[in-house]
């Protein structure tokens, strides 16, 4: 099937990636397939399922602490993961195609040591290395590590811009043919072709040799997943890829993507240097009813009878766990405090905005506290046949709301196995999705220009 | 006879232990930092039946000079090399001086869990202003500083990988619990600084705690489990031996040998032409693959293994696998690790106690 003709981008294409999921309440871990999150097996089944299925990239994401809740460790979701690059690397030898990328934190690395490991990744799996770059600021989590919680919140994107900056000089260092290319030269390297990287800026006062050269994709990719207005510029200005938020309304991912558009234009970027893949998961049935069915069943195991009164709990700012979640919501008023992360990334804005919401669809609806939750869920997804989500997704493709989607699994690992080999057919047959890798590196399987810094030496 | 094999380790880094050993390296300098370059020569040392395979590492450039200018991180390669390999142990060295040992930890336990077990730590220390610079990290200046670090390094990394109990995970669909809180623990360690709040990111690594290798007088002992001793003579390193109080001893060995290429003299002084390889306190065996399996022989009376340390991997590592290795084998020796073994059980150390973990109570 070919593209209609009315459509911006008519031969847009559809880019998978799989976000194996580490800590949050959409993974199961209830069921009888629901397989360990922490055995090498895992890792290597769901990266094997989705090279089968000519995914972009396989993605793990970063914790740094162990979520918390009113001092108490959170225990009702999965967690307990593994370290990004190094789990990478060892998948690195599993695999000859699929991208593999890590989030990893600006606050609580150092570029030259956080270059260097994400360099090694991206040589020893062949230019298919990317890197996921997030911030953090608060003194909760800095408790782990030398320095504390030492960035106040505004900085939190100077640093992580400089520290680009600085770790791009490390991935430029080398001269393109800085290594001799035989044993008989003088030198290993050529003299005067490996450049130090001298930085001094508000967060960084280093004076770093690169030890690694360019992949053959020359740097890894960026993802970048801030959803802020400075979190988006600062992704207009630096990213190869936008793992965002904006991925189940087609209005809301269209005017999402408009408006990174706007801004790479600002920025001085053409149009289409950015990917935009937001984060969902995909529920597949036989009939839209079987979906549906399936998609319920999944709801109620994701939140639970305890989930749901935790999640009450965040949004009241106090402790419901004795409540009974079949019950009412709670009648007292949210006590709103300031989040300091234990809780990770979820905020909660404006409580009092939220449980009058809260009140409203209950009411309405007759629900009780948990199945108000279920309701009120905030990334239910995809849900449809195979034939269906194929079509829908090509429409999204073709209109410029989105180049693809990072799904999350359900189940660890066998969870992307309808979507390999159900939906990924449809999206071939639409005309949307390759029938075979045909570049090497992850920068190639996006589509993406060569590196920012790169341009002017190498062109696309 | 030994009443115990000896275990045989060897180093991997580059393209041996010389300095300028590329210069005689079967491959071009640009094909060193590959993932096919890193992947030969550990299963090179794995088929030769090698116990432990180190992976030499700085975050500084690894040569001077005319030298080689590029390494890939240790952790790294260990980690691709895990799932290449079955039988051979894997483990980088990874200096305590600047790094994160929350980082450290968390790339230790995920290397072990790729490697189902048979990973190791060679802890190092980082003398060198330039570093500092490099990381922007301030100067780390003198042994007792490097040891301090050092030793509040393998202390959090300890007490990190115990920070979850083996059985934390208990998925208990009745309450929708995943994790039992009570066997998740805060370290709350304090050192002079630094502190480290826990509990890991990682669950407790499949050998419980990895196996803890250090040269000696880095790290208090009852940190280790493996102290590599340096000394010139067999009877220093008995000496040596006798004086370190951890579970097990290795030395470390520097092995020139005769190869089709040149005796082991000539081959030397090649590349000492080229750039002097500096003698440190470590035994180094020049001649023939005869009078290493005496020398390693004569070891087995006294230490319980070896680090190899071969001057070209590309030259030695076919020497020590046609030869000197299956010699050690015939003689009963030293022997080959068990497909499936973690490093720990090939050592023949215990598998720790969770320092955390409450005593059962018996019924």
């Amino acid at each position: 099937m070919s593209a209609p003709a009315d459509v911006p981008f008519p031969d847009a294409q559809v880019h998978l990636g799989v976000f194996f999921q580490g800590v949050n309440h959409w993974t199961i871990w209830s069921e009888p397939e629901s397989g360990s999150q922490i055995d090498f097996a895992s890792f290597r089944r769901m990266v094997t399922t989705a090279e089968r299925g000519l995914f972009d990239a396989f993605f793990l994401g970063e914790g740094l602490r162990l979520r918390e809740s009113r001092g108490r460790i959170h225990d009702l979701d999965i967690a307990g993961r593994p370290d990004a690059i190094t789990q990478l690397a060892a998948l690195a030898a599993l695999t000859s195609r699929i991208g593999l990328v890590a989030t990893q934190n600006t606050t609580y690395n150092e570029p030259a040591d956080l270059a260097r490991r994400l360099s090694g990744l991206d040589l020893l799996s062949g230019g298919r290395a990317g890197w996921n770059v997030v911030t953090t600021d608060n003194a909760w989590t800095g408790e782990n590590f030398r320095r504390g919680g030492y960035l106040d919140h505004a900085d939190r994107y100077v640093r992580a811009e400089q520290f680009l900056h600085v770790a791009r000089g490390l991935w430029d260092g080398w001269d393109d043919g800085a290594a001799a290319s035989s044993a008989d030269a003088p030198s290993w390297s050529r003299p005067d072709s490996i450049t130090p990287v001298l930085a001094r800026t508000s967060q960084f006062a280093v004076d770093a040799v690169p030890l690694l050269p360019r992949s053959p994709q020359g740097h890894p990719v960026i993802f970048q997943a801030g959803d802020s207005s400075e979190g988006r510029d600062f992704a207009a200005r630096n990213a190869d890829v936008i793992f965002s938020a904006h991925g189940s309304d087609f209005d809301d991912a269209l005017a999402f993507a408009t408006d990174v558009r706007a801004r790479l234009r600002a920025a001085g970027r053409p149009d289409g240097d950015v990917r935009i893949l937001p984060g969902t998961t995909i529920v597949i049935g036989d009939t839209g009813s079987d979906a549906e069915e399936k998609a319920r069943w999944l709801a109620h195991r994701q939140v639970t009878p305890a989930t749901a009164l935790a999640i009450a709990s965040q949004v009241w700012g106090f402790d419901l766990s004795g409540r009974d979640p079949d019950g009412p919501l709670p009648a007292e008023d949210p006590v709103v405090a300031e989040s300091t992360g234990e809780m990770g990334s979820r905020r909660w804005t404006d409580k009092h905005a939220i449980v009058a919401r809260w009140r409203d669809v209950a009411a309405a609806q007759k629900l009780s506290l948990r199945e108000t939750v279920i309701e009120l869920e905030p990334r239910r997804g995809h849900v449809g046949t195979a034939a269906g989500l194929a079509e829908k997704f090509a429409r999204w493709v073709r209109h410029g709301a989105v180049d693809g989607f990072n799904v999350s699994p359900y189940f660890t690992p066998d969870g992307l196995d309808d979507i390999v080999d159900e939906l990924v057919p449809q999206l071939q047959e639409r005309g949307v999705y390759r029938h075979a890798y045909e570049g090497a590196t992850l920068r190639e399987h996006l589509g993406l220009r060569a590196p920012l810094t790169r341009r002017d030496r190498r062109p696309a | 006879m030994p009443s115990r094999p000896l275990h045989l380790a060897v180093d991997l880094d580059g393209d041996g232990a010389h300095p300028a050993s590329w210069r005689r390296a079967r491959h071009a300098p640009d094909a060193l930092l590959t993932a096919a370059r890193v992947g030969r020569v550990v299963r090179v040392a794995e088929n030769a039946g090698f116990t432990l395979a180190t992976f030499e590492d700085s975050p500084a450039p690894p040569g001077r000079g005319p030298d080689p200018a590029g390494r890939i991180g240790a952790v790294e390669r260990a980690a691709f090399a895990a799932p290449l390999t079955s039988v051979i142990a894997l483990a980088p060295v990874v200096s305590t001086t600047y790094s994160e040992p929350f980082h450290v930890a968390s790339q230790l336990a995920s290397l072990d869990f790729a490697a189902a077990g048979r990973a190791g730590w060679v802890v190092s220390a980082t003398d060198d202003a330039a570093v500092a610079v490099a990381l922007g990290r301030p100067f780390v200046a003198g042994g007792e500083d490097l040891r301090r670090e050092a030793r509040d390094a393998v202390a959090v990394n300890r007490a990190l990988w115990d920070s979850w109990e083996d059985d934390a995970v208990v998925r208990d669909v009745a309450t929708g619990r995943y994790l039992d809180v009570d066997k998740l623990h805060h370290l709350d360690f304090v050192g002079e600084t630094y502190s480290v709040k826990g509990p890991a990111i990682v669950p407790r690594p499949p050998q419980g705690q990895l196996v803890v290798v250090a040269p000696e007088g880095l790290v208090p002992p009852d940190l280790v489990d493996v102290t590599l001793v340096a000394d010139p003579t067999v009877d220093g390193v008995a000496t040596a031996a006798r004086r370190v109080a951890t579970p097990r001893v290795f030395a470390e060995v520097e092995v020139v040998l005769d190869t089709a290429d040149g005796d082991a003299v000539d081959r030397l002084a090649g590349l000492d032409a080229a750039t002097p390889w500096p003698r440190t306190e470590r035994l180094r065996h020049v001649g023939s693959a005869t009078a290493l399996v005496g020398l390693l022989t004569d070891l087995a009376r006294v230490v319980d293994g070896v680090r190899l340390l071969p001057l070209v991997l590309d030259e030695e590592l076919p020497v020590l696998s046609a030869h000197v290795l299956p010699a050690l084998f015939h003689a009963g020796v030293a022997t080959r690790p068990v497909a499936g073994s973690a490093l720990r059980t090939t050592l023949g150390l215990p598998r720790p106690a969770n320092r955390f973990a409450t005593q059962e109570v018996p019924a």
